[in-house]
Protein backbone atom coordinates (compact mmCIF):
# COMPACT_ATOMS: atom_id res chain seq x y z
CA UNK A 1 0.00 0.00 0.00
CA UNK A 2 0.93 3.08 -0.78
CA UNK A 3 -0.58 6.44 -0.27
CA UNK A 4 0.76 8.16 -3.97
CA UNK A 5 -1.16 5.24 -5.88
CA UNK A 6 -4.08 4.91 -3.46
CA UNK A 7 -5.20 8.18 -3.33
CA UNK A 8 -4.94 8.46 -7.49
CA UNK A 9 -6.95 5.46 -7.59
CA UNK A 10 -9.72 6.60 -5.24
CA UNK A 11 -9.56 9.81 -6.80
CA UNK A 12 -10.64 8.18 -10.12
CA UNK A 13 -13.61 5.54 -8.51
CA UNK A 14 -14.55 8.88 -6.53
CA UNK A 15 -14.78 10.66 -9.78
CA UNK A 16 -16.92 7.95 -11.66
CA UNK A 17 -19.20 7.48 -9.17
CA UNK A 18 -20.06 11.04 -8.87
CA UNK A 19 -21.26 10.80 -12.32
CA UNK A 20 -23.20 7.71 -12.14
CA UNK A 21 -24.65 9.04 -9.37
CA UNK A 22 -25.82 12.36 -11.01
CA UNK A 23 -27.16 11.12 -13.98
CA UNK A 24 -28.82 7.90 -12.83
CA UNK A 25 -30.54 8.91 -9.51
CA UNK A 26 -30.22 13.07 -9.51
CA UNK A 27 -31.28 13.84 -12.66
CA UNK A 28 -27.79 15.90 -13.70
CA UNK A 29 -27.42 15.01 -17.09
CA UNK A 30 -27.24 18.28 -18.48
CA UNK A 31 -24.61 19.20 -15.78
CA UNK A 32 -22.67 15.85 -16.99
CA UNK A 33 -23.58 15.43 -20.15
CA UNK A 34 -23.30 19.25 -21.72
CA UNK A 35 -21.82 22.03 -19.44
CA UNK A 36 -18.74 19.81 -17.87
CA UNK A 37 -17.51 18.71 -21.06
CA UNK A 38 -17.78 22.14 -22.79
CA UNK A 39 -15.92 23.57 -19.19
CA UNK A 40 -13.50 21.15 -20.21
CA UNK A 41 -12.71 21.60 -23.67
CA UNK A 42 -12.45 25.18 -22.94
CA UNK A 43 -9.96 24.74 -19.73
CA UNK A 44 -8.02 22.66 -22.39
CA UNK A 45 -7.61 24.70 -25.33
CA UNK A 46 -7.15 28.02 -22.96
CA UNK A 47 -5.06 26.23 -20.40
CA UNK A 48 -3.04 24.38 -22.96
CA UNK A 49 -2.21 27.88 -25.05
CA UNK A 50 -1.65 29.57 -21.68
CA UNK A 51 1.09 26.93 -20.81
CA UNK A 52 2.64 26.79 -24.30
CA UNK A 53 2.67 30.75 -24.78
CA UNK A 54 4.50 30.94 -21.27
CA UNK A 55 7.15 28.43 -22.06
CA UNK A 56 7.64 30.55 -25.72
CA UNK A 57 8.62 33.40 -23.49
CA UNK A 58 11.57 31.14 -21.42
CA UNK A 59 14.86 32.62 -22.92
CA UNK A 60 16.85 30.05 -24.23
CA UNK A 61 19.74 32.04 -25.20
CA UNK A 62 22.01 29.24 -25.82
CA UNK A 63 22.25 26.26 -27.90
CA UNK A 64 21.77 23.55 -25.71
CA UNK A 65 21.49 20.00 -27.72
CA UNK A 66 21.82 16.98 -25.80
CA UNK A 67 23.63 15.14 -28.56
CA UNK A 68 24.27 11.46 -29.34
CA UNK A 69 26.51 11.01 -32.39
CA UNK A 70 29.64 12.71 -33.48
CA UNK A 71 29.17 16.49 -34.30
CA UNK A 72 29.89 18.08 -37.46
CA UNK A 73 33.66 18.88 -37.32
CA UNK A 74 36.83 18.20 -39.75
CA UNK A 75 35.52 16.91 -42.95
CA UNK A 76 36.81 13.38 -43.26
CA UNK A 77 34.92 12.63 -40.41
CA UNK A 78 31.82 11.61 -40.31
CA UNK A 79 28.99 13.24 -38.48
CA UNK A 80 25.84 12.10 -37.33
CA UNK A 81 23.19 14.16 -38.69
CA UNK A 82 20.45 13.05 -37.22
CA UNK A 83 21.75 12.45 -33.55
CA UNK A 84 23.65 15.83 -33.39
CA UNK A 85 22.67 18.03 -36.33
CA UNK A 86 23.88 21.09 -37.36
CA UNK A 87 21.29 22.44 -39.95
CA UNK A 88 17.28 22.87 -40.14
CA UNK A 89 17.19 20.01 -41.92
CA UNK A 90 19.37 17.76 -39.74
CA UNK A 91 16.74 19.26 -36.59
CA UNK A 92 13.44 18.38 -38.69
CA UNK A 93 14.85 14.89 -39.01
CA UNK A 94 15.77 14.55 -35.32
CA UNK A 95 12.23 16.45 -34.12
CA UNK A 96 10.33 13.96 -36.90
CA UNK A 97 12.04 10.87 -35.09
CA UNK A 98 11.53 11.83 -31.35
CA UNK A 99 7.92 13.15 -31.83
CA UNK A 100 6.64 10.23 -34.27
CA UNK A 101 9.12 7.43 -32.58
CA UNK A 102 10.19 8.58 -29.29
CA UNK A 103 13.82 8.12 -30.50
CA UNK A 104 15.17 9.16 -27.47
CA UNK A 105 13.34 6.78 -25.21
CA UNK A 106 14.38 4.01 -27.34
CA UNK A 107 17.95 4.70 -25.78
CA UNK A 108 16.54 3.88 -22.24
CA UNK A 109 18.86 1.90 -20.25
CA UNK A 110 18.23 -0.04 -16.97
CA UNK A 111 21.47 0.36 -14.27
CA UNK A 112 21.86 -2.36 -12.62
CA UNK A 113 24.63 -4.41 -10.45
CA UNK A 114 26.31 -8.09 -11.70
CA UNK A 115 28.72 -9.23 -9.93
CA UNK A 116 29.60 -6.38 -8.04
CA UNK A 117 29.81 -4.40 -10.92
CA UNK A 118 27.50 -1.62 -12.22
CA UNK A 119 26.01 -2.19 -15.39
CA UNK A 120 23.86 -0.42 -18.10
CA UNK A 121 21.89 -2.65 -19.86
CA UNK A 122 19.52 -1.69 -22.74
CA UNK A 123 16.00 -1.80 -21.73
CA UNK A 124 13.36 -1.68 -24.53
CA UNK A 125 9.93 -2.32 -23.04
CA UNK A 126 9.35 0.88 -21.94
CA UNK A 127 9.39 2.30 -25.54
CA UNK A 128 7.43 -0.87 -26.71
CA UNK A 129 4.76 -0.14 -24.04
CA UNK A 130 4.97 3.68 -24.79
CA UNK A 131 4.73 2.91 -28.43
CA UNK A 132 1.65 0.92 -28.37
CA UNK A 133 -0.14 3.49 -25.79
CA UNK A 134 -0.05 6.52 -27.96
CA UNK A 135 -0.52 4.50 -30.90
CA UNK A 136 -3.33 3.22 -29.89
CA UNK A 137 -5.00 5.74 -28.16
CA UNK A 138 -4.48 7.98 -31.05
CA UNK A 139 -6.32 5.33 -32.93
CA UNK A 140 -9.09 5.23 -30.68
CA UNK A 141 -9.24 9.27 -30.55
CA UNK A 142 -9.63 9.83 -34.57
CA UNK A 143 -12.10 6.07 -34.61
CA UNK A 144 -14.25 8.45 -32.01
CA UNK A 145 -14.74 10.88 -34.76
CA UNK A 146 -17.54 8.84 -35.75
CA UNK A 147 -19.48 10.15 -32.95
CA UNK A 148 -18.44 13.87 -33.78
CA UNK A 149 -18.98 14.09 -37.83
CA UNK A 150 -22.26 13.44 -40.08
CA UNK A 151 -21.80 12.33 -42.67
CA UNK A 152 -19.12 9.89 -40.93
CA UNK A 153 -15.88 10.46 -43.51
CA UNK A 154 -14.84 7.50 -45.46
CA UNK A 155 -11.34 7.53 -43.69
CA UNK A 156 -12.58 7.29 -40.48
CA UNK A 157 -14.72 3.86 -41.73
CA UNK A 158 -11.36 2.89 -42.90
CA UNK A 159 -9.30 2.95 -39.88
CA UNK A 160 -12.25 1.42 -38.38
CA UNK A 161 -12.08 -1.98 -40.66
CA UNK A 162 -8.27 -1.60 -40.03
CA UNK A 163 -8.47 -1.54 -36.31
CA UNK A 164 -11.39 -4.47 -36.64
CA UNK A 165 -9.43 -6.64 -39.16
CA UNK A 166 -9.54 -9.83 -37.13
CA UNK A 167 -13.20 -9.22 -37.18
CA UNK A 168 -13.91 -11.54 -33.66
CA UNK A 169 -17.67 -11.49 -33.09
CA UNK A 170 -20.38 -8.91 -33.04
CA UNK A 171 -19.59 -6.15 -32.29
CA UNK A 172 -16.30 -6.82 -33.79
CA UNK A 173 -13.43 -6.75 -31.00
CA UNK A 174 -11.14 -3.64 -32.01
CA UNK A 175 -7.29 -3.46 -31.73
CA UNK A 176 -7.09 -0.32 -30.73
CA UNK A 177 -8.99 -0.58 -27.77
CA UNK A 178 -7.29 -3.78 -26.71
CA UNK A 179 -3.95 -2.23 -26.81
CA UNK A 180 -4.58 1.17 -25.18
CA UNK A 181 -5.96 -0.94 -22.05
CA UNK A 182 -3.19 -3.39 -22.20
CA UNK A 183 -0.08 -0.78 -22.74
CA UNK A 184 -1.70 1.41 -19.89
CA UNK A 185 -2.03 -1.66 -17.88
CA UNK A 186 1.75 -2.22 -18.63
CA UNK A 187 2.55 1.40 -17.88
CA UNK A 188 1.54 0.99 -14.71
CA UNK A 189 2.43 -2.24 -13.39
CA UNK A 190 6.01 -0.69 -14.38
CA UNK A 191 5.37 1.87 -12.31
CA UNK A 192 4.42 -0.64 -9.16
CA UNK A 193 6.66 -3.72 -9.49
CA UNK A 194 10.13 -1.97 -10.00
CA UNK A 195 11.00 -0.60 -6.81
CA UNK A 196 12.84 2.28 -7.66
CA UNK A 197 10.42 3.24 -10.27
CA UNK A 198 7.42 2.76 -7.56
CA UNK A 199 9.75 5.21 -5.49
CA UNK A 200 9.80 7.80 -8.16
CA UNK A 201 6.46 8.17 -8.44
CA UNK A 202 3.63 10.36 -7.46
CA UNK A 203 0.15 10.21 -7.43
CA UNK A 204 0.64 12.87 -10.61
CA UNK A 205 1.91 9.80 -12.36
CA UNK A 206 -0.52 7.54 -11.37
CA UNK A 207 -3.23 9.49 -11.99
CA UNK A 208 -3.70 9.82 -15.41
CA UNK A 209 -3.16 6.32 -15.77
CA UNK A 210 -6.16 5.36 -13.52
CA UNK A 211 -8.35 7.89 -15.70
CA UNK A 212 -7.27 6.27 -18.64
CA UNK A 213 -7.80 2.96 -17.57
CA UNK A 214 -11.12 4.23 -16.52
CA UNK A 215 -12.03 5.64 -19.36
CA UNK A 216 -10.84 2.45 -21.51
CA UNK A 217 -12.57 0.48 -19.18
CA UNK A 218 -16.15 1.73 -19.74
CA UNK A 219 -15.72 2.07 -23.50
CA UNK A 220 -14.70 -1.62 -23.78
CA UNK A 221 -17.90 -2.35 -21.30
CA UNK A 222 -20.17 -0.20 -23.40
CA UNK A 223 -19.31 -1.75 -26.60
CA UNK A 224 -19.10 -5.41 -26.01
CA UNK A 225 -20.84 -5.94 -22.68
CA UNK A 226 -23.77 -3.21 -21.71
CA UNK A 227 -23.87 -2.63 -25.60
CA UNK A 228 -25.54 0.77 -25.01
CA UNK A 229 -28.02 2.69 -27.91
CA UNK A 230 -25.31 4.59 -30.21
CA UNK A 231 -27.81 6.63 -31.99
CA UNK A 232 -28.66 8.10 -28.84
CA UNK A 233 -24.89 8.55 -27.80
CA UNK A 234 -24.09 9.97 -31.23
CA UNK A 235 -27.17 12.43 -31.25
CA UNK A 236 -25.73 13.69 -27.82
CA UNK A 237 -22.13 14.13 -29.96
CA UNK A 238 -23.82 15.46 -32.40
CA UNK A 239 -25.40 18.04 -30.53
CA UNK A 240 -22.15 19.29 -29.08
CA UNK A 241 -20.47 19.83 -31.57
CA UNK A 242 -23.10 22.07 -33.82
CA UNK A 243 -23.36 24.01 -30.52
CA UNK A 244 -27.12 23.32 -30.36
CA UNK A 245 -26.28 20.85 -27.08
CA UNK A 246 -29.33 18.90 -25.62
CA UNK A 247 -30.14 15.64 -24.29
CA UNK A 248 -31.51 13.51 -26.50
CA UNK A 249 -35.49 12.57 -25.44
CA UNK A 250 -37.46 9.64 -25.51
CA UNK A 251 -33.93 7.63 -25.60
CA UNK A 252 -31.76 6.42 -22.68
CA UNK A 253 -28.39 7.78 -22.97
CA UNK A 254 -26.81 4.78 -20.58
CA UNK A 255 -25.33 6.00 -17.25
CA UNK A 256 -22.02 4.36 -17.89
CA UNK A 257 -21.97 6.49 -21.07
CA UNK A 258 -21.73 9.81 -18.58
CA UNK A 259 -19.00 8.02 -16.45
CA UNK A 260 -16.78 7.32 -19.66
CA UNK A 261 -17.90 11.57 -20.74
CA UNK A 262 -16.81 12.80 -16.95
CA UNK A 263 -13.84 11.07 -17.02
CA UNK A 264 -12.72 12.00 -20.41
CA UNK A 265 -13.91 15.48 -19.29
CA UNK A 266 -11.85 15.39 -16.40
CA UNK A 267 -8.58 14.11 -18.69
CA UNK A 268 -9.15 17.49 -20.80
CA UNK A 269 -9.38 19.51 -17.77
CA UNK A 270 -6.39 18.12 -16.02
CA UNK A 271 -4.23 17.91 -19.42
CA UNK A 272 -2.67 21.81 -19.26
CA UNK A 273 -1.89 21.82 -15.42
CA UNK A 274 -0.55 18.33 -15.69
CA UNK A 275 2.76 16.32 -17.14
CA UNK A 276 0.44 15.13 -19.89
CA UNK A 277 1.39 18.55 -21.28
CA UNK A 278 4.12 17.08 -22.99
CA UNK A 279 2.18 16.95 -25.80
CA UNK A 280 2.98 20.07 -26.50
CA UNK A 281 6.08 20.14 -24.89
CA UNK A 282 7.93 18.15 -26.90
CA UNK A 283 8.00 20.47 -29.18
CA UNK A 284 9.78 22.94 -27.52
CA UNK A 285 12.55 21.02 -26.17
CA UNK A 286 15.62 23.34 -26.20
CA UNK A 287 17.74 19.91 -26.38
CA UNK A 288 15.74 18.71 -29.21
CA UNK A 289 14.64 21.52 -31.53
CA UNK A 290 17.90 23.43 -31.39
CA UNK A 291 20.78 22.82 -34.25
CA UNK A 292 24.61 22.03 -32.10
CA UNK A 293 26.34 24.88 -34.05
CA UNK A 294 28.33 26.29 -31.75
CA UNK A 295 31.34 25.87 -33.17
CA UNK A 296 30.10 27.23 -36.63
CA UNK A 297 28.17 30.81 -34.96
CA UNK A 298 28.53 32.79 -31.80
CA UNK A 299 25.31 32.66 -30.01
CA UNK A 300 25.32 35.87 -28.07
CA UNK A 301 22.97 36.29 -24.87
CA UNK A 302 21.12 38.92 -25.85
CA UNK A 303 20.79 40.52 -22.55
CA UNK A 304 24.20 40.58 -21.61
CA UNK A 305 24.82 43.97 -20.32
CA UNK A 306 26.99 46.78 -22.27
CA UNK A 307 30.45 46.21 -19.96
CA UNK A 308 33.28 48.46 -20.35
CA UNK A 309 35.89 45.58 -20.43
CA UNK A 310 39.70 46.50 -20.14
CA UNK A 311 41.03 44.37 -22.70
CA UNK A 312 44.61 42.91 -22.43
CA UNK A 313 45.48 44.82 -25.67
CA UNK A 314 44.80 47.96 -23.49
CA UNK A 315 46.38 46.70 -20.58
CA UNK A 316 49.44 46.27 -22.31
CA UNK A 317 48.78 49.84 -23.65
CA UNK A 318 49.27 50.90 -20.45
CA UNK A 319 52.05 49.22 -19.27
CA UNK A 320 54.69 48.68 -22.27
CA UNK A 321 57.12 50.53 -21.17
CA UNK A 322 57.13 48.83 -17.88
CA UNK A 323 56.84 45.38 -19.11
CA UNK A 324 59.83 45.63 -21.79
CA UNK A 325 61.77 47.24 -18.80
CA UNK A 326 60.99 44.06 -16.92
CA UNK A 327 61.92 41.72 -19.53
CA UNK A 328 58.41 40.63 -20.12
CA UNK A 329 57.19 39.40 -23.56
CA UNK A 330 54.84 42.03 -25.42
CA UNK A 331 53.28 41.20 -28.24
CA UNK A 332 53.77 45.36 -30.03
CA UNK A 333 56.75 46.42 -29.55
CA UNK A 334 56.64 50.44 -28.80
CA UNK B 1 19.35 34.29 -31.12
CA UNK B 2 16.28 33.26 -33.83
CA UNK B 3 12.75 34.66 -33.13
CA UNK B 4 10.35 31.49 -33.06
CA UNK B 5 7.33 33.75 -32.26
CA UNK B 6 6.06 32.46 -35.94
CA UNK B 7 7.00 29.25 -35.61
CA UNK B 8 5.16 28.60 -32.44
CA UNK B 9 2.78 30.75 -33.38
CA UNK B 10 1.89 28.65 -36.37
CA UNK B 11 1.74 25.55 -33.98
CA UNK B 12 -0.94 26.44 -31.66
CA UNK B 13 -3.12 27.57 -34.51
CA UNK B 14 -2.87 24.47 -36.05
CA UNK B 15 -3.47 22.58 -32.75
CA UNK B 16 -6.46 24.67 -32.55
CA UNK B 17 -7.77 24.27 -35.41
CA UNK B 18 -7.29 20.49 -35.37
CA UNK B 19 -8.56 20.31 -31.72
CA UNK B 20 -11.94 22.26 -32.83
CA UNK B 21 -12.39 20.18 -36.16
CA UNK B 22 -15.54 18.34 -35.43
CA UNK B 23 -17.04 21.98 -34.64
CA UNK B 24 -16.36 23.84 -38.01
CA UNK B 25 -16.21 20.67 -40.08
CA UNK B 26 -20.13 20.45 -38.95
CA UNK B 27 -20.82 24.26 -39.07
CA UNK B 28 -23.97 25.36 -39.72
CA UNK B 29 -25.50 21.55 -39.96
CA UNK B 30 -28.22 20.14 -37.34
CA UNK B 31 -28.77 16.63 -38.65
CA UNK B 32 -31.57 14.94 -37.09
CA UNK B 33 -31.19 11.20 -35.51
CA UNK B 34 -32.17 8.52 -37.86
CA UNK B 35 -35.42 6.97 -37.34
CA UNK B 36 -35.62 3.17 -38.81
CA UNK B 37 -38.80 2.65 -41.07
CA UNK B 38 -40.70 -0.42 -40.10
CA UNK B 39 -41.84 -2.37 -43.38
CA UNK B 40 -45.68 -3.57 -43.82
CA UNK B 41 -44.64 -6.60 -43.91
CA UNK B 42 -43.09 -6.44 -40.07
CA UNK B 43 -45.90 -4.76 -38.71
CA UNK B 44 -48.36 -6.81 -40.38
CA UNK B 45 -46.57 -9.76 -38.63
CA UNK B 46 -46.66 -8.08 -35.18
CA UNK B 47 -44.26 -9.96 -33.66
CA UNK B 48 -39.93 -11.05 -33.66
CA UNK B 49 -37.82 -13.21 -32.48
CA UNK B 50 -37.50 -10.89 -29.41
CA UNK B 51 -39.56 -8.11 -28.62
CA UNK B 52 -38.88 -5.02 -29.40
CA UNK B 53 -35.98 -3.30 -27.27
CA UNK B 54 -34.43 -6.48 -26.70
CA UNK B 55 -33.66 -6.54 -31.10
CA UNK B 56 -32.54 -3.03 -30.46
CA UNK B 57 -29.72 -4.25 -27.88
CA UNK B 58 -29.06 -7.67 -28.85
CA UNK B 59 -29.54 -8.06 -32.69
CA UNK B 60 -26.20 -8.37 -33.34
CA UNK B 61 -25.35 -11.06 -30.73
CA UNK B 62 -28.73 -12.89 -31.73
CA UNK B 63 -27.07 -12.76 -35.63
CA UNK B 64 -23.39 -13.77 -34.32
CA UNK B 65 -25.34 -16.88 -32.29
CA UNK B 66 -26.90 -18.01 -35.06
CA UNK B 67 -24.01 -17.59 -37.45
CA UNK B 68 -22.41 -19.70 -35.23
CA UNK B 69 -25.00 -22.10 -34.76
CA UNK B 70 -25.88 -22.95 -38.80
CA UNK B 71 -22.02 -22.60 -40.05
CA UNK B 72 -20.79 -24.92 -36.84
CA UNK B 73 -23.43 -26.99 -35.61
CA UNK B 74 -25.39 -27.26 -38.64
CA UNK B 75 -28.75 -26.12 -35.81
CA UNK B 76 -31.30 -23.99 -37.92
CA UNK B 77 -33.99 -23.69 -36.04
CA UNK B 78 -34.35 -20.93 -33.17
CA UNK B 79 -36.95 -21.14 -30.27
CA UNK B 80 -38.07 -18.32 -28.70
CA UNK B 81 -38.86 -17.45 -25.46
CA UNK B 82 -42.68 -17.91 -26.26
CA UNK B 83 -42.06 -20.81 -28.18
CA UNK B 84 -42.06 -19.95 -31.83
CA UNK B 85 -40.13 -21.46 -33.95
CA UNK B 86 -37.78 -19.41 -36.53
CA UNK B 87 -35.12 -20.30 -38.97
CA UNK B 88 -31.77 -18.86 -38.07
CA UNK B 89 -31.27 -17.22 -41.87
CA UNK B 90 -30.83 -13.31 -42.09
CA UNK B 91 -31.56 -13.53 -45.67
CA UNK B 92 -34.67 -15.47 -45.32
CA UNK B 93 -35.40 -14.75 -41.83
CA UNK B 94 -35.17 -11.42 -41.05
CA UNK B 95 -34.94 -9.84 -44.31
CA UNK B 96 -38.64 -11.59 -45.09
CA UNK B 97 -40.11 -9.15 -42.78
CA UNK B 98 -37.64 -6.44 -42.98
CA UNK B 99 -37.64 -5.97 -46.96
CA UNK B 100 -36.35 -2.30 -46.59
CA UNK B 101 -32.77 -2.64 -45.55
CA UNK B 102 -32.07 0.73 -46.81
CA UNK B 103 -34.74 2.48 -44.49
CA UNK B 104 -34.24 -0.10 -41.50
CA UNK B 105 -30.88 -1.34 -41.14
CA UNK B 106 -28.97 1.13 -42.91
CA UNK B 107 -30.61 4.16 -41.41
CA UNK B 108 -28.68 4.10 -37.65
CA UNK B 109 -25.58 1.90 -38.89
CA UNK B 110 -24.92 4.59 -41.59
CA UNK B 111 -25.18 7.18 -38.99
CA UNK B 112 -23.37 5.87 -36.34
CA UNK B 113 -21.06 4.32 -38.59
CA UNK B 114 -21.53 0.95 -37.62
CA UNK B 115 -20.55 -1.45 -40.12
CA UNK B 116 -20.57 -5.14 -39.70
CA UNK B 117 -19.29 -7.43 -42.23
CA UNK B 118 -22.53 -9.44 -42.51
CA UNK B 119 -23.02 -8.49 -46.20
CA UNK B 120 -19.57 -9.54 -47.53
CA UNK B 121 -21.67 -13.01 -48.08
CA UNK B 122 -25.17 -12.34 -47.34
CA UNK B 123 -26.90 -10.36 -50.31
CA UNK B 124 -30.10 -8.37 -49.43
CA UNK B 125 -32.22 -10.28 -52.18
CA UNK B 126 -33.62 -6.29 -53.02
CA UNK B 127 -30.46 -4.49 -53.88
CA UNK B 128 -29.30 -7.51 -56.69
Amino acid sequence: MNVQYMSALIAVVVLGFLAYIGTEFLGLNSLFGIFIPYLAVCFFLVGAILKVMKWAKSPVPFRIPTTCGQQKSLDWIEQNKIDNPSTTPGVIARMFFEVLLFRSLFRNTKAGIKEGKITYEWEIFLWVGALAFHYSFLTVLVRHMRFFLEPVPGLIGIVETLDGFFQVGTPGVLLSGVVLLGAVLFLLSRRLLIPQVRYISLMADYFPLFLIIGIAGTGIYMRYFARVDVVAIKQLAMSLVTLHPAIPQNVTVSGILYVHLFLVSVLFAYFPLSKLMHMGGVFLSPTRNLANNSRMERHINPWNPDLKFHTYEAYENDFREKMIEAGLPVEKEA
Amino acid sequence: MTNDKPKIIAGLVIFVLIATSPVWLNRGKTKEAPTPVMAAEATAKGYCVMPKAEMKAKHMKVLDGWRNSVVRNGQRVYVNESGKQFTMSLSNTCLECHTNKAEFCDKCHVYASVNPYCWDCHVDPKEK
